[in-house]
């Protein structure tokens, strides 16, 4: 329990001071100061594009600083790489985890230090002996002689946790460490976190989970648009919700994001979704699984859905897109009940798909744009014997690009020559070659310039006032905010709310989105 | 975010671009200059037509593989399969597996030359398809599967032939293999013919964006609306269906069916398709690369040959140029992803 004598008199164990990263013309990171003391858990929160993982870079030794300065445990700390700033003692865990799948626990814990016994040869036994102890300290029971790949995910940062441990880390970064975790899991990780601040262990928990941060942590750094935003100490109690979501948000609407007036959206029903259900799918333990999902889109309607990682927005997408299987529930398009098994069979229905991960799900990098516009349209812009009707496909494209000011060189041009903005624009415009009924658009300004974010939110806007249904799935509120006639927040593979566009503020989303449906009840 | 420095290096991504589909032709161009020199006689029509027809039957094969190796796919099976067709075939056109190796042009026996070049094709069609499937539905990587089928095809060649040849077609089926139109070999027509209808089926077909489209990028593509399984299905189909018109043509030229033929074909046709530029990461390539990177090994083998070279040092020379052709298309990607 963190008392105020614990925390008082003991000198920082990192002290960040005034640190800045420019990227090519972007600040990522702005004259930013924090500091975390032994034994002490800070909370870094901040939103999407706050500048979190630009601070965790830099503090993990991936890149360095533009300008400021850090200082561990009294020395400077410069590191040059990952590994110079784990020998330093600060460990970061990831999303992804590190672990090498086919090796053991034991041989994952050693790994590159194995202990050495007659002849120089790997004393196989010390080592298990060893790993053994290492893992207690993590509360993990488990046999050090078990594959990693046979862990779940939870004991797998457990594994990673225990492994900082052995290599006398003072400071342990977590990426959050929960957005994969069942509540029990969450409960067990949050009480090791405790008994390592007991111990002495400073931790940094970064995550997007308000109520787990307020639950563990002693103090808080919040980041906003790269810069701090405040920070917060408990005081008796947890740090409370409402304090957090006011410094996270903190602004007015910004300017970037002119809010659109209210439209009149008369349309009937397009898509409805009644009582979706998925079960978890042995091949992707770690996908989100829906829950009792109720939803309506109307035609030339904007339906943001707000939701954090892992709240089971995208996996929402893809159940309805035929991309993932679907265990029960109905989908109804202008009335009629599909059920869709393939994207394409979703697609010929009239359903487009533009994913979160540009990079792996939507561009074919290395291949010209027009094949990239015309891929999902192949059949219109065909003959019967199937050979391309190649001048009206590049008719097609040559006005796609006009009406949606794509910058490109020619046709041919690999798309990954494209600037992010651009790529998303040809994405949409692949969809709108083929008239689409609805359109599940996921993240749709990711890796997105913000000048062309405003461009993209402008093409749905359009879409939808030319009666396509339009579900816009998104992390980043504000842009929720400015194109979204009605709003519903997700959590845990549920919906957890709706409004009308017009009345959401980011604060109220934001509570939705973060909050746990028991704690909804009490409230 | 970082669009600006992207941008920047277009010119320099062309460039890359134009050397990757010329480059080949310009060694091959090379080459074929400095045998020239060496040895004038290299560029004697009867050689060159005697070049074309050695590369005609790899090269059949190639065009195939092509297709193939778009998708990011790989099949070792098709020199085995080429062998497994050509049995195939000589039994259909001989109605039996009796070896008479007889050059006389009296009367049709068996089936005749066209029931035999239908039973290659889609004998090797079959086959393709049935690796296909296997590496669709039970996720079996291609190079397993294949590697699997390169012995599972030898080994049904052995057992039909009982390990020996069949010999012996009639006249009409020879032509195939050693007749000539005007002064042109009949198999080096073939190939070209196939050459045009498979460039023409990959760059202005629905069905050839989607073999780039699949190999570009396997989630998109599915996410796209695409049928991935049926085009990688498709794929090996195709590769299968030219190593049956590849076995017809080899049986027609030899006036036989041997159990051995074809070993190591796979090397020297990997070899075309990855020489002439297409990725073997998919997506990137065409049929043209192919059938300059046959040529390529053609020109090689042969004027190293009339220089008197011994075989042995050919397969040197014809390895390193593979390696050297992978270390070029390495490092272009290298320069255009950075």
């Amino acid at each position: 329990m963190p008392t105020a004598e614990a925390i008082a008199p003991s000198p920082p164990l990192l002290a960040v001071e005034g640190v800045t990263k420019r990227f090519a013309g972007v600040t990522a990171l702005s004259d930013v100061s924090l500091e975390v003391r032994p034994g002490e858990i800070l909370g870094l929160l901040g939103e999407n594009g706050a500048g979190k993982s630009t601070l965790l870079k830099i503090l993990s030794g991936v890149m360095p600083p533009s300008s400021g300065r850090i200082v561990f445990d009294g020395v400077e700390f410069n590191p040059h790489n990952p590994q110079d700033a784990k020998r330093l003692g600060i460990v970061t865990i990831y999303q992804e985890l590190s672990l090498i799948p086919t090796l053991t626990v034991a041989e994952n814990i050693f790994i590159g230090r194995a202990p050495l016994g007659r002849f120089g040869l790997v004393s196989w036994r010390k080592m298990e002996v060893d790993s053994r102890a290492i893992i207690a300290r993590v509360g993990l029971d488990l046999d050090p002689a078990t594959p990693v790949s046979a862990l779940s995910v939870a004991e797998q940062q457990l594994v990673e946790i225990a492994r900082a441990l052995s290599l006398k880390s003072r400071l342990i970064i977590m990426d959050e460490p929960t957005s994969a975790l069942t509540e029990t899991e969450v409960q067990k990780l949050m009480s090791i976190m405790g008994r390592l601040r007991k111990d002495g262990v400073a931790i940094m928990f970064v995550t997007h989970r308000l109520e787990e941060a307020s639950a563990i942590c002693d103090r808080m750094t919040v980041l906003r648009d790269g810069r701090l935003a405040g920070h917060l100490d408990r005081d008796g109690g947890p740090i409370k919700l409402p304090k957090i979501i006011e410094k996270m948000v903190g602004r007015a609407a910004s300017e970037l994001y002119a809010r659109p007036t209210l439209r009149d959206v008369a349309g009937d029903v397009r898509l409805s979704v009644r009582g979706l259900r998925t079960v978890r799918d042995p091949q992707a333990p770690h996908a989100i699984v829906l829950e009792g999902i109720d939803l309506d889109l109307k035609a030339g309607e904007i339906l943001g859905v707000a939701g954090l990682v892992g709240s089971g927005r995208t996996e929402l997408a893809r159940a309805i897109f035929g991309a993932d299987r679907i265990a029960a529930g109905t989908i109804t398009l202008d009335g009629k009940t599909i059920a869709p098994e393939t994207p394409a069979d979703a697609i010929a229905l009239g359903i487009g798909l533009v994913p979160e991960d540009r990079k792996h799900q939507a561009i074919f990098a290395a291949l010209g744009i027009l094949t990239n516009f015309s891929v999902a349209a192949l059949g219109r812009y065909s003959n019967a014997l199937g050979f391309m009707a190649e001048r009206r496909e590049r008719q097609a494209l040559a006005s796609y690009r006009k009406a949606l000011s794509i910058r490109m060189a020619s046709p041919e041009q690999p798309i990954e020559g494209l600037s992010g903005g651009n790529q998303q624009k040809v994405i949409l415009a692949r969809w709108l070659a083929r008239d689409p009924k609805v359109l599940i658009v996921d993240e749709p300004t990711r890796g997105v310039d913000v000048g062309a974010k405003a461009e993209v939110h402008q093409i749905l806007v359009q879409l939808a006032a030319r009666g396509i249904a339009i579900m816009m799935i998104s992390s980043e509120l504000p842009e929720v905010l400015a194109v979204s006639d009605r709003i519903v927040t997700m959590r845990r593979g549920r919906i957890t709310g709706e409004m009308p566009g017009i009345e959401a503020t980011e604060e109220k989303l934001m509570e939705l989105m973060a909050l746990d449906q028991t704690q909804e009840a009490t409230q | 975010m970082t669009s600006t420095t992207e941008q920047s290096e277009r010119s320099g991504i062309n460039v890359a671009r134009l050397l990757m589909s010329f480059g080949p032709l310009m060694f091959l161009a090379l080459l074929i200059v400095v045998f020239t020199v060496l040895k004038p006689s290299f560029i004697d029509p009867i050689n060159i037509f005697n070049i074309m027809r050695q590369i005609s039957i790899t090269g059949l094969i190639a065009l195939g593989m092509t297709f193939v190796i778009l998708t990011a796919g790989i099949d070792l099976s098709v020199g085995s399969l080429l062998a497994f067709c050509g049995m195939v075939a000589a039994v259909v056109a001989k109605g039996g597996t009796a070896n008479t190796l007889s050059l006389s042009t009296s009367g049709a026996q068996g089936f005749g030359w066209f029931a035999a070049l239908l039973a290659a094709v889609v004998v090797g069609a079959l086959a393709g398809g049935v690796q296909g499937f296997a590496i669709t539905r039970l996720k079996v990587p291609p190079f397993v599967v294949t590697l699997g089928g390169l012995t599972v095809f030898r080994g049904l060649t052995l057992t039909i032939s009982n390990g020996g040849p069949i010999s012996g077609f009639d006249a009409s089926m020879r032509w195939f293999g050693t007749g000539l139109i005007g002064p042109v070999p009949v198999p080096a027509i073939i190939f070209a013919a196939a050459a045009i209808l498979c460039h023409i089926v990959l760059r202005y077909t629905r069905y050839g964006r989607a073999v780039y489209a699949v190999g570009g990028n396997a989630e998109a593509a599915r996410l796209s609306g695409l049928r991935v399984d049926r085009i990688l299905i498709s794929v090996y189909v195709i590769v299968g269906f030219f190593a049956g018109l590849a076995a017809f043509v080899l049986s027609a030229r030899l006036n036989s069916s041997e159990a051995v033929a074809g070993i190591g074909y796979e090397l020297t046709v990997i070899s075309a398709v990855v020489i002439g530029g297409t990725s073997l990461f998919g997506g990137i390539g065409s049929v043209g690369g192919t059938v300059v990177g046959a040529a390529l090994i053609g020109v090689l083998q042969n004027g190293l040959q009339f220089n008197n070279v011994s075989s042995y040092t050919q397969s040197i020379v014809i390895g390193l140029i593979l390696i050297l052709a992978v270390a070029f298309d390495r490092w272009l990607k290298s320069r255009v992803r950075r």
